[in-house]
């Protein structure tokens, strides 16, 4: 493939950013999750 | 001699539920499709050659942060306009555009490297890569006004008037292709015509990027309102006790 340097560095680059900020989202809720009691989370 | 305890641990419940596992898996499974086929099984363009393969990542990042961006002027709009002035508008506000400097982030990068490949340059200041990148700015200085100092309902105040003026630059970046003369080409799929010149399969993998950018799109914004919501619990109870424990120190005096 021509140019596939290029190519898979977009690629690596989205699903890294993305994912990253999942890992960072999901760490988060877990942190504050423990500060808080069910009855407080309208989702459960 | 130690003790063990017979107490077993709570379970705490965190911002997952069953609805959010499947958009989460869904979305997963429809990436994985766009980097196979964007990568191995869609055809090389006859003009760009190899470089068109970014496409199935830089044009569902650009569609995911107008949406976002909308989202938040419409969520802000709830908020500032309706009544009740509930705060969980703001918070999807607030998390959608956070998810959406991400993708605007993503699809400057990915932009200057397809450009380079292009027009042999990272950057130009072209109408429609100028106005892009000024949007991504506008949105990161939204995201600063969320963290300066003051309530929640201040918080969302602020940010619901800067999210409804921001909102206007997304036609000027998306028709600056056809207002100025632009190196950037004009819109393949959604131009006025409705004829589209592209190979079935091609169509087919930006498509299904367009549906699993939208999917992790949803559920990043579920899971950050969640947890938006639990911080600012945490901080209106922390204000509480401050508040108690001063009144406390008054009467012990």
């Amino acid at each position: 493939m021509q140019n596939a340097g290029f190519i898979i560095a977009s690629y690596t680059l989205t699903i890294g950013s993305v994912l990253l900020f999942a890992v960072v989202t999901l760490r988060r809720a877990r942190e504050s999750a423990k500060l808080v009691e069910d009855k407080h989370k309208p989702w459960i | 001699m130690s003790q063990t305890s017979t107490q077993t641990p709570q379970k705490v419940s965190n911002t997952g539920t069953q609805a959010t596992r499947v958009i989460g898996a869904l979305a997963i499974l429809v990436t994985i499709w766009v980097v196979i086929s964007g990568l191995v099984l869609t055809p090389a363009d006859v003009v760009q050659g190899e470089s068109v393969r970014i496409m199935y990542v830089h044009v569902p990042s650009a569609w995911i942060a107008y949406v976002a961006f909308i989202v938040t002027a419409i969520t802000s709009a709830f908020y500032i306009f309706s009544k009740r002035h509930s705060l969980g508008f703001d918070r999807v506000a607030g998390a959608s555009a956070e998810v959406g400097v991400i993708f605007m982030a993503i699809t400057l990068i990915t932009g200057s490297l397809w450009g380079r490949l292009t027009w042999g340059e990272f950057w130009q200041w072209d109408p429609r890569l100028t106005t892009t990148a000024f949007l991504f700015v506008t949105y990161v200085g939204y995201l600063a006004v969320r963290r300066l100092d003051g309530s929640i309902e201040q918080r969302a105040k602020r940010s619901g008037v800067i999210a409804l003026l921001a909102v206007v630059e997304i036609p000027l970046v998306h028709f600056s292709v056809v207002f100025w003369r632009s190196l950037h080409q004009g819109a393949t799929v959604l131009n006025p015509n409705g004829d589209v010149k592209m190979d079935d399969l091609m169509l087919f993998t930006l498509f299904s990027g367009v549906i699993g950018f939208t999917l992790v799109f949803i559920w990043l914004v579920l899971h950050r309102q969640r947890t938006m919501l639990l911080s600012d619990l945490v901080i209106e109870r922390a204000i509480d006790n401050a508040i108690l424990e001063r009144q406390n120190e008054g009467v012990g005096r």
